[in-house]
């Protein structure tokens, strides 16, 4: 059985006034069917582009990108994606929101049925009777939960998430990596999290990958290995605290600042 | 309780307005040929309501064509210069430049080149005034669109159109109904500035040139004040459809 998502060495760089910009030097990753991916590393290293790369949106200078074994060239429908902004269109309701992408890859389905399918999500996530209000009526947390559903309503095959939960208060955070985790139990799909929050990779993830400095390499790899049962309580178990330590250390590292702990 | 203050207050204004004007004739004992008040427009209504009628219409159906070229017009160059950088910045300055051409001075150019086409030339005019603000607030709007809407969309292979119709122009119609309140007024201004100027002019612009001719004032002011009237029932029905099709923005509710 070959991995969902395969990065084979990848290598880019923007260009800009000053010259070109190395971000991505060397990248490896690979996730396995239904493995959460999560990726940590120093801000500015190159991670938003990783998910650009794996959603077929810019193609790398070199390396490659392949999804289900096959060679990501071009945007795919089986992908879904969230981001820090929510990104909801204001003109429409949460349930329009959450049907869009539907619109776009199932244009023959009928609206029942789009409708019955954002409901369940809807339901899922908590936010069932606000499926008529607009985005400006809901708080931050139960927008990018809106968001969420939209990125999985047509059921990809991945999962995408560029720090989808940074912009929360800890509380909201927290709230929403339990509704990930049913989410997740519910629906399967493989996913890669993009996040600098080093308890959140470890909670909502089966693998973390730490990455280097830009230009970014794979640096870490971290097997997490808890159980797909995680109460929040778990966090505060000592073999928890080592892994989040470890990692610590890893990003420690990736910044250049390697082992000097205080 | 609302609806009532939503007219009774506007209304309010107006009769203030209108008595404060008339004080200040009274207050300084000018006489109607220096400037009128407002009791001397009712007189100059209905003496000549049938040529305000048809005045009226003249400039309003010929206003209202300006600017339906120029949200089309200004619809189509705003998307150009929106999605494309190299016509953003070759247009950018010939519109400027355009724009801040004095319009009057087009009217003797565009008489010339078409002679005799009255209505042509005016309604020519609405819309060259007015498509400025559409096509700026269009290019604006989709050049600043955050990548991430895109994304949504891109990243399931939608088409550039299919995100321009879902995604990028909704999203601009607060700013397009912003430069079409602006325009609407502008059109008026064309307009008028055709109906005025140029020999054998129709609409209210002509019915004000007369009225200078004749030196009867009253009448040049019952003219202005029936263009402010007109101006604002247009103003009205720009921010009706606002209402309608971008009413999502407004947040004050």
């Amino acid at each position: 059985m070959t991995d969902l998502i395969e990065i084979k060495d990848v290598h880019h760089a923007y260009k800009t006034r000053s010259g070109p910009l190395p971000v991505l030097g060397g990248l490896n990753l690979s996730v396995p069917e239904g493995e959460f991916c999560a990726v940590v590393g120093p801000s500015g290293c190159g991670k938003s582009t990783l998910t650009r790369l794996i959603a077929g949106l810019m193609r790398p200078d070199a390396g490659e990108v392949w999804l289900h074994g096959e060679r990501v060239v071009s945007p795919r429908r089986t992908v879904g994606m969230a981001f820090q902004n929510p990104v909801l269109l204001e003109w429409r309701t949460i349930l329009d929101n959450v049907i869009l992408p539907l619109e776009i890859v199932a244009t023959k389905m009928p609206r029942k049925q789009r409708v019955a399918r954002a409901e369940e999500l809807l339901a899922m996530v908590g936010l069932s009777g606000f499926e008529g209000k607009r985005p400006s009526e809901l708080s931050g947390g139960m927008r990018q939960r809106a968001s969420l559903c939209r990125a999985i309503v047509h059921k990809p095959d991945v999962l995408i998430m560029d720090e989808p939960f940074g912009a929360l208060d800890n509380f909201t955070r927290e709230d929403l990596w339990q509704t990930m985790r049913n989410l997740r139990s519910a629906e399967p799909f493989t996913a890669v999290l993009i996040t600098h929050d080093l308890r959140e990779s470890v909670y909502l993830g089966d693998q973390v990958i730490v990455l280097s400095d830009r230009p970014a390499k794979t640096q870490y790899v971290m097997d997490i290995g808890l159980s797909e049962d995680r109460p929040l309580d778990i966090l505060y178990e000592p073999h928890v605290g080592d892994m989040l330590q470890t990692l610590r250390d890893q990003i420690r590292i990736a910044q250049g600042r390697g082992g000097d702990r205080h | 309780m609302e609806l009532f203050r939503k007219i009774a207050v506007p209304i309010a204004a107006i009769v203030v307005f209108l008595i404060l004007w008339e004080l200040l004739v009274w207050v300084n004992g000018w006489p109607n040929y220096v400037m009128a008040s407002p009791s001397d427009l009712p007189e100059a209504y209905i003496r000549f309501w049938k040529l305000f009628l048809s005045g009226a219409w003249e400039t309003l159906w010929r206003t209202v064509a300006g600017l339906l070229i120029a949200v089309v017009a200004g619809v189509l160059l705003g998307m150009i210069m929106g999605f494309s950088r190299i016509a953003n910045d070759a247009l950018y300055p010939l519109l400027v430049g355009f724009n801040a051409v004095p319009k009057a001075t087009l009217v003797p150019v565009l008489a010339l080149l078409f002679i005799g086409q009255h209505n042509f030339n005016t309604v020519m005019m609405a819309f060259l005034i007015s498509f400025f603000p559409i096509a700026v607030s269009v290019a604006i709007g989709l050049a600043t669109l955050e990548p991430e809407y895109r994304d949504i969309l891109r990243s399931l292979g939608a088409s550039r159109f299919t995100i321009f119709r879902k995604i990028a122009l909704p999203k601009t119609l607060p700013e397009f109904f912003g430069a079409l309140k602006v325009s609407a007024t502008l059109a008026f201004i064309g307009t008028n500035l055709v109906e005025i100027i140029s020999p054998h002019g129709r609409g209210l612009g002509a019915l004000f040139l007369s009225g200078q001719t004749n030196s009867n004032y009253p009448l040049m002011f019952a003219v202005l004040i029936a263009l402010a009237v007109l101006g604002i029932l247009l103003y009205y029905a720009v921010v009706w459809l606002e209402r309608i099709f971008a009413g999502w923005a407004d947040r004050t509710t």
